[in-house]
């Protein structure tokens, strides 16, 4: 079954055949990416505007490249927190960009919340690019699509998702996305990052080993250094490294085959250890970034069928 | 001028009788089983007269935020919600902290003639928790109580000295209970709702707190400590036992916290964002039992208006507070809905320990040689609470558009009609 919703702003109401159907979709673009002409047609003569409200180079250039390979006009806009403090609401900013005859809105903004809101209010086709600390789909689909590559299946799986989870768009939509899937997930950080967390129903793990064991898909989350608001932060980068974060010496806890995910960028040294990040028995984390195109594509492309159809 | 209202039943906290009420200018000149002569005739077959409601926490915005409501429209829709006298509180621009501007609200008020309008006045200068205003001076002026509602007195000194110098004007103090260097930003009450939102949560203890403190200093000076909208659970266990200790304490609760909990925000509607915020379940039951058992002294509606635009937008950016004057009683009569108080209660919680507490001798009661401040209420009319009854220039409720059952459909101040429902104003 495909997925026939106007908008993608969370995972928690896919069912697992629309997961699947996103993942499906992305095999079939990755091979178009693996190819000499790496182009689609799908979105020939449309226009994607990325709508980005929080800096991201990342994410934004994945939607540009995933928006141009399928034929689109992809136009970046982009406005900090600062800017929009010139009085111009939201939603006064999206219509906008939609009056300009814009077929699909990437949204990222510092608002949990904030692509909802902008869905609602606009007819134009809306991808949530990550809102504030609540959802970034995209990332869990493609984190997704990178296990299921690698291990040709997802039944059975324990994902680990171990860090700041509290402030994690990530961790979010991967534990709505797995759990519709049948697949366990952990956690694991800092208590004032995992505060309400019990929330989800996952298993809360009490220590690094708890978290290891027995887990097939580790995934390290990134600490946010540079705090904004006035929020205290875990009390030093060292203590963090040494109870949370993934060492080659708390490896030993972890099966053999175990792969590692990271949203990046990573913070060298403190939640992950370069000796892990770069051991290439584990680390999917240039996998993940190539597979995120090709996810890209695939919501992309989904969206403007429902569209046409 | 005399007015006769017939075949009313007469809800007060102590009875519920039927009669007639004779209405002779501003006084209740009578209540009898005849049938006197008069100038007009009401006839209230089949609805409650209850005496006019006494709201003592609303939000005017007048001086300097009158795009939002202003003295005249949240008079409106004081009377429309068959609310008769209503305490404004002070964070108005510039600040309610002086007699000047307090004399300014009472005035504008008594123009408009539709409510009593007795302001409460900031606790310090321009509300910045420091230096506490000349209480003595205001009280001259007409300001009935003391609160920085909206930026609690960080400072326990302060409080301390707002205590005892309220107490020496036989006034008291209001605390918007919220300890909030443990808020950290926070949108919502901290739970499993902001968990799965991510949106940054205020733990109910950060109101805990605050009350214990508050509760501590009264009993230090003596003073009269008012809670503003208790919404959480421990804070009302602390309340019981201070007032279980003989600590002069008393509270309110507004009908959306005995109303909601936290499970409304869950698609982000900006028109369940208030402060304190919609709590728990189990907060939700402690405040129902409380008005139940008789520990929350008086209903208020924190009536907080704000304009269309500062609501449709990202929920973390959004102001706190909503609309309660035209629901409050349709909110409260599902108390005695749902079997948790009686009509009387319902007086006693809306009108008469309000007047009690504030010493308003002609108010609170239906009874001879009183203020003929009256609300004939029809429990069982149902309407939809859209835009055209809507009297505040502010639309942000999330009861907009529902359908509401009960309603004030005349209300009497001072002896004259001031509201007919469903739309008219005098
Ligand atoms: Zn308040």
């Amino acid at each position: 079954m495909s997925y026939t919703k106007k908008d993608l702003i969370t995972t928690s109401n896919l069912t697992k055949d629309e997961i699947y159907h996103f993942l499906n979709l992305a095999k079939e673009f990755k091979a178009v990416n693996n190819s000499d002409v790496k182009k689609a047609k799908s979105l020939y003569g449309k226009t994607t505007v990325n709508a980005f409200f929080e800096n991201s180079t990342r994410t934004r250039t994945s939607f540009e490249i995933a928006a141009k390979r399928l034929g689109a006009d992809a136009i970046n806009f982009s406005s900090s927190q600062s800017s929009t403090k010139k009085g111009e609401t939201l939603i006064d900013t999206i219509n906008n960009i939609v009056a300009m005859k814009t077929d699909i809105v990437v949204v990222r903004h510092y608002s949990s919340g904030a692509a909802k809101f902008v869905a609602a209010n606009t007819d134009a086709h809306v991808v949530n690019a990550g809102d504030g600390l609540n959802e970034h789909p995209s990332q869990a689909l493609l984190d997704l699509f990178t296990i299921l590559e690698h291990r040709g299946n997802l039944e059975n799986l324990t994902v680990a998702i171990i860090g700041d989870i509290f402030h994690s768009r990530v961790a979010r939509s991967n534990i709505y996305a797995m759990q519709t899937l049948g697949i366990k997930v952990k956690l694991f950080g800092p208590p004032m990052m995992l505060t309400g967390m019990e929330a989800f129903g996952c298993r809360i793990c009490k220590t690094m080993q708890e978290a290891l064991e027995d887990t097939d898909v580790i995934i390290m989350l990134r600490i946010q250094l540079e705090r904004q608001d006035d929020e205290i932060a875990f009390p030093s980068v060292r203590e963090y490294s040494n109870f949370f974060g993934l060492t080659r010496a708390k490896m030993k806890f972890a099966k053999d085959d175990v792969m590692i995910l990271h949203p990046g960028p990573i913070n060298r040294g403190v939640e992950i250890n370069s000796d892990v990040a770069d051991d290439p028995r584990y680390t999917h984390i240039l996998n993940q970034v190539e597979n995120g195109v090709a996810v890209r594509m695939a919501i992309l492309h989904t969206l403007i069928s429902n569209k046409q159809g | 001028m005399t007015t006769l209202i017939k075949n009313a039943t007469i809800v007060n906290f102590n009875e519920t009788k039927k009669a007639n009420i004779l209405i002779d200018g501003e006084t209740i000149a009578d209540i009898t089983t005849d049938e006197p002569k008069a100038d007009t005739v009401i006839d209230a077959n089949g609805k409650l007269v209850m005496p006019g409601l006494i709201d003592m926490h609303v939000h005017f915005r007048d001086p300097g935020l009158e795009y939002k409501d202003d003295i005249n429209s949240g008079s409106e829709s004081a009377v429309a919600g068959g609310v008769t006298t209503c305490l404004p509180m002070a964070n108005t621009n510039p600040i309610n902290d002086n007699a000047v501007i307090t004399r300014d609200m009472i005035a504008k008020a008594k123009a408009r003639g539709l409510i009593d309008l007795l302001p409460i006045g900031a606790i310090t200068k321009s509300m910045g928790g420091n230096k506490v205003v000349e209480m003595g001076d205001m009280i001259n002026a007409g300001a009935v109580a003391f609160s920085d509602d909206g930026l609690p007195v960080a400072s326990s000194d302060v409080m301390r000295y707002a205590l005892e110098y309220s107490k020496h004007f036989g006034s008291f103090v209001i605390n918007h209970s919220q300890d909030c260097s443990l808020c950290r930003g926070g949108h919502m009450n901290e739970g499993r709702v902001s968990a799965i939102l991510g949106i940054k949560g205020m733990p109910r203890e950060q109101e805990e707190i605050m009350v214990s403190r508050d509760l501590l200093l009264a009993k230090l000076t003596g003073g009269h400590i008012h809670i503003a909208h208790v919404s959480s659970e421990w804070s009302l266990k602390l309340i019981k036992q201070a007032r279980d200790e003989g600590i002069n304490v008393t509270c309110e609760v507004t009908p959306h916290h005995f109303t909601y909990t936290e499970d409304e925000l869950m698609n982000y509607d900006t028109n369940f964002k208030m402060s304190p915020p919609l709590r728990t379940k189990s907060d939700v039951k402690a405040v129902r039992e409380a008005i139940a058992d008789g520990l929350v002294d008086v209903i208020v509606t924190d009536h907080a208006p704000h304009h269309d635009d500062e609501k449709f937008i990202e929920f973390d950016k959004a102001p706190f507070g909503i609309l309660g004057l035209q629901t409050l009683i349709p909110l409260t009569l599902n108390l005695v809905r749902d079997g948790l108080i009686s009509y009387e209660k319902m007086v006693e919680l809306t009108s008469t320990n309000a007047a009690k507490m504030l010493n308003l001798k002609d108010k609170g009661v239906i009874a001879k040689g009183m203020l003929a401040d009256l609300v004939i209420v029809d429990p069982d009319i149902e309407y939809i609470y859209d835009k055209n009854l809507n009297k505040s220039k502010s639309s942000n409720s999330p009861l907009i558009g529902k359908t509401l059952k009960g309603a004030a459909v005349k209300t009497i101040k001072s002896g004259k009609v001031v509201f007919d429902f469903p739309n008219v104003v005098a």
